[in-house]
């Protein structure tokens, strides 16, 4: 009797057509694609996307020059060098991150006292040159200058749970 | 001046068929992506053009435009050779497709045997890729090819003999002819184990999924057309195609009565319907079968080596001989209402 069964079973094509009606269903079910250009998913707070380098309200760089950053790079990818400015305080003056050998970990964001170094939620970027891998110190300021409203609110909503 | 008039009128059909047989065959990739897409819950391509249209387009052109390398170790003349013979044999299978009542490039006696030696010899080009490629998975490929066609023409063939008995007739427009009396009055009903027989040794034959052994992405690369590329893959992905829609074609004509209207006999929708051209009853059968090919495609995995085997000698084969016997029977003692 159970072979029998398993025969008609077999012959009816009763599994295939099992298959085809689920198929079938999906075919009408709603899409879930998501246009991507157009239509983002939401992205956290703690999204690590390219790098920035901040400023006081005043306009001052954060950056200190402590090298904390460069310390904990686990891919080596920052090299600071650094010089007291003509009013005494110590800045960088080359501070350079390759993103060929950046992980984005988030660890120099971390390890900065003074929140200059930041991984913002932008990750739409791409390089047509050789050579345009390195974000120097400029780049760094200008995407922060770009990014910081949001940089500022992802960081506050973000310091609730930190 | 008769007979040049009459060559001009054949050629002119014979372009008007393969034009519209190209076109069909980039919009069915387009279709299938789309079709499969949704059953994914994707929506497919919709970039190119509005709604994604002119996305066969820009395949086509891609296709053209790439260099067609030719293998130092591969035999030249063969190499070139293969793709042709795949779409030669792929659009000549078309010649004896009744379209309509009247609508048929060449009306002749022995159709079906025509077909299905076509058919048959698609499976050389196949076999010849993968011999001229030199590569050990073209070559692979090919062996898959050569012995799931020679184990699928047969049960093929028999689906085709029950047919033939049950019409007494090898001429297309005589089979249709010979169901006509609406939807129940299709071979369909009662050759409907050779119905599915012929369906899925079509499917093998086409080498399309879930019996695409031949090119098998995951285990042999591409098969028999992994060296392949520019046009002469675009050649191969069009004679699948092509071939796609004339099994499609042809299961429309044997088993789902051609052109003929499925509510013919009907007290009201037979009227109802009158207006609409054969062409059309031909062109929804045909599609839905189309569709069929892409649903499997979405929802079966590929079979093994050794289940296709199975499947042809052991359980397609005997059905066909099986059915054959009672068709025969049916026939012998005017079965109505098909045989009365």
């Amino acid at each position: 009797m159970q072979r029998l069964l398993r025969l008609i079973k077999t012959f009816s094509l009763w599994e295939l057509l099992l298959g085809l009606k689920l198929t079938g269903r999906y075919f009408f079910a709603r899409k879930v694609t998501i246009q991507y250009p157009e239509e983002k998913t939401p992205t956290s707070v703690r999204f690590r996307g390219i790098h920035a380098q901040r400023r006081y309200p005043n306009g001052e760089e954060r950056c200190i020059a402590c090298k904390l950053c460069e310390a904990v790079c686990p891919a080596l990818a920052i090299t600071i060098e650094a010089e007291p400015r003509m009013d005494g305080s110590r800045r960088t003056t080359i501070y350079d991150i390759d993103l060929f050998k950046c992980v984005y970990c988030g660890f120099c964001e971390e390890a900065c006292p003074v929140d200059a170094i930041v991984l913002t939620g932008y990750a739409d970027y791409h390089f047509e040159n050789r050579g345009e891998n390195i974000l120097t110190k400029d780049k760094l300021l200008a995407i922060g200058d770009k990014f910081e409203p949001q940089i500022a609110k992802d960081r506050a909503t973000d310091a609730l749970y930190r | 001046m008769d007979q040049l008039f009459l060559v001009a009128s054949i050629i002119a059909k014979i372009i008007v068929i393969v034009l519209v047989l190209l076109v069909s065959v980039a919009y069915l990739t387009f279709f299938e992506r789309k079709v499969i897409g949704f059953m994914q819950l994707r929506i497919g391509p919709n970039r190119v053009g509005p709604m994604g249209l002119a996305q066969p387009f820009a395949d086509v052109f891609k296709l053209i435009f790439k260099e067609i390398i030719i293998p130092t170790a591969s035999n030249r003349f063969l190499f070139i050779i293969a793709p042709i013979i795949s779409i030669a044999t792929a659009l000549a299978g078309w010649a004896v497709i009744p379209f309509d009542k009247a609508n048929v490039l060449a009306n002749i006696n022995a159709g079906v045997l025509y077909s299905l030696s076509l058919s048959s010899l698609g499976v050389y080009g196949i076999m010849i890729a993968g011999w001229a490629s030199n590569s050990k998975y073209a070559m692979f490929g090919a062996l898959r090819a050569a012995a799931q066609s020679i184990s699928y023409e047969i049960a093929m063939g028999f689906a085709l003999v029950g047919v033939m008995m049950a019409a007494g007739s090898l001429n297309f427009q005589t089979i249709i002819q010979a169901q006509s009396g609406g939807f129940w009055h299709w071979y369909w009903l009662p050759l409907f184990p050779l119905f599915m027989v012929y369906w899925i040794s079509g499917v093998a034959e086409t080498n399309r999924a879930p019996f695409d052994v031949a090119e098998g992405e995951t285990e042999i690369v591409a098969g028999f057309h992994v060296e392949y590329s520019g046009t002469a893959f675009a050649l191969f992905f069009l004679a699948e195609y092509a071939s796609m829609i004339l099994i499609s074609a042809l299961i429309a004509i044997l088993f789902m009565g051609g052109w003929l209207s499925p509510f013919e006999g009907i007290p009201l929708l037979d009227p109802l319907f009158a207006w609409v051209p054969g062409f059309v009853w031909f062109l929804v059968k045909t599609t839905f079968f189309i569709f069929c090919y892409l649903w499997a495609r979405a929802t079966f995995p590929r079979y093994r080596y050794d289940q296709i085997m199975r499947l042809g000698w052991k359980i397609l084969i005997p059905v066909t001989l099986v059915w054959i016997v009672v068709l025969s029977l049916a026939i012998h003692f005017n079965l109505p209402p098909w045989f009365g």
